[in-house]
């Protein structure tokens, strides 16, 4: 196979990655509204786990697309 | 030293809108050289003084009146103090506290070189904390803390956090292991998070921004230009958010693991 193409391919498969840190944070998001529906005045108190925990899940996606974009332009 | 800005300018502005990596290309402003140890300051080095001195001046400056009533200068300030202050207070407790200058400072200083970068000058603009040699400095320096300090603490029965408590003792031998793997994989993780955080943010806001000019210069599809412009401005907002984030996580781990140094095995 042509390298410029294994590289494209390499870079797609990487970037399926992200997609797997999207389902945590809709995972992240969807449970914090549900536990904050139920107890909205808990919800408030929580604000700053919800956003560590975006920020350590987003990180994971961002890993992936980080592959992915070494592959583009780095090699 | 004139010579190489301009210099360093033209070729950025000759190869504007290549390559979307070109904006973390590390050049040299004045070349110093210290027995033989190339120790120039380059435009990364020139942003980290720049970042110091914004920090110095802005809390000296700030906190320099004392007033009991603050200035909005003063709140400010006092709203950072408390804020990092409460994260050490709740992840390392009280006797956390003699770690807060260094929390602090880590904080601040990943918040301001990470805002920094995102304030857009043509040929100029460069994020520190998108190296990966200065995030794996700043993490090598927090995990040489824990370990040193949990030793001086604890002694030998530092170890003690690598085996996890109420295991039955047959799963041992395969627990522990994991958890040494696992105290050895924070700095990576630490500095690699915050550095693709950067990296990737930084490299997504050019490529969407490229989609605009490739847009206008492509005929009728010109119309479809503003489509990525308002993309390029939404990232630009959500890589606010990270950049503060991101040094907020930065500061919360660092807590977590000063926590381990703090109370040893638990």
């Amino acid at each position: 196979m042509d390298p410029a193409a294994a590289k494209m391919i390499g870079a797609g498969l990487a970037a399926i990655g992200t997609g797997a840190a999207g389902i945590g944070l809709g995972t992240l998001f969807g449970h914090f509204l549900a536990g904050a529906l139920r107890n909205p005045s808990a919800a408030d108190g929580q604000r700053g786990t919800l956003l560590l925990g975006f920020a350590l899940t987003e990180a994971l996606g961002i890993f992936a697309l980080l592959i992915a974009l070494l592959l583009l332009f780095a090699f | 030293m004139m010579m190489t800005i301009i210099k360093g300018s033209t070729v950025a502005a000759e190869g504007h809108g290549h390559s979307p990596i070109e904006q973390f290309e590390i050049r040299e402003l004045v070349p110093i050289n210290l027995f033989g140890i190339d120790a120039s300051l380059t435009n990364s080095g020139a942003y980290m003084l720049l970042a110091l001195g914004l920090i110095f001046s802005y809390l000296y400056f700030s906190t320099g009146g004392r007033s009991l009533v603050p200035t909005r200068l003063q709140s400010i300030s006092e709203i950072l103090y408390e804020f990092i202050a409460s994260t050490v207070r709740e992840n390392v407790g009280a006797k956390g506290m003699q770690f807060f200058p260094l929390v602090f400072t880590l904080f601040i200083f990943v918040l301001v070189l990470n805002l920094l970068g995102m304030i857009p000058i043509p040929g100029v603009t460069f994020t520190v904390t998108s190296h990966i040699a200065v995030t794996a400095t700043l993490a090598l320096l927090v995990i040489s803390i824990v370990i040193f300090y949990g030793l001086y603490t604890h002694g030998i029965g530092f170890f003690g956090i690598f085996v996890p408590s109420g295991v039955p003792p047959a799963l041992l031998p395969l627990l522990i292991p994991i958890e040494i793997i696992s105290f050895i994989s924070r700095p990576i993780s630490l500095s690699v998070r915050l550095f693709a955080n950067m990296l990737a943010g930084h490299i997504a806001l050019k490529i969407f921004a490229g989609f605009i000019g490739l847009l206008l210069g492509g005929g009728i599809w010109a119309l479809l230009a503003p489509l990525p412009l308002a993309l390029t401005v939404a990232l630009t907002a959500l890589e606010v958010l990270v950049a503060v984030l991101q040094a907020y996580v930065f500061a919360v781990l660092t807590c977590i693991y000063l926590s381990d140094a703090v109370h040893g095995a638990h």
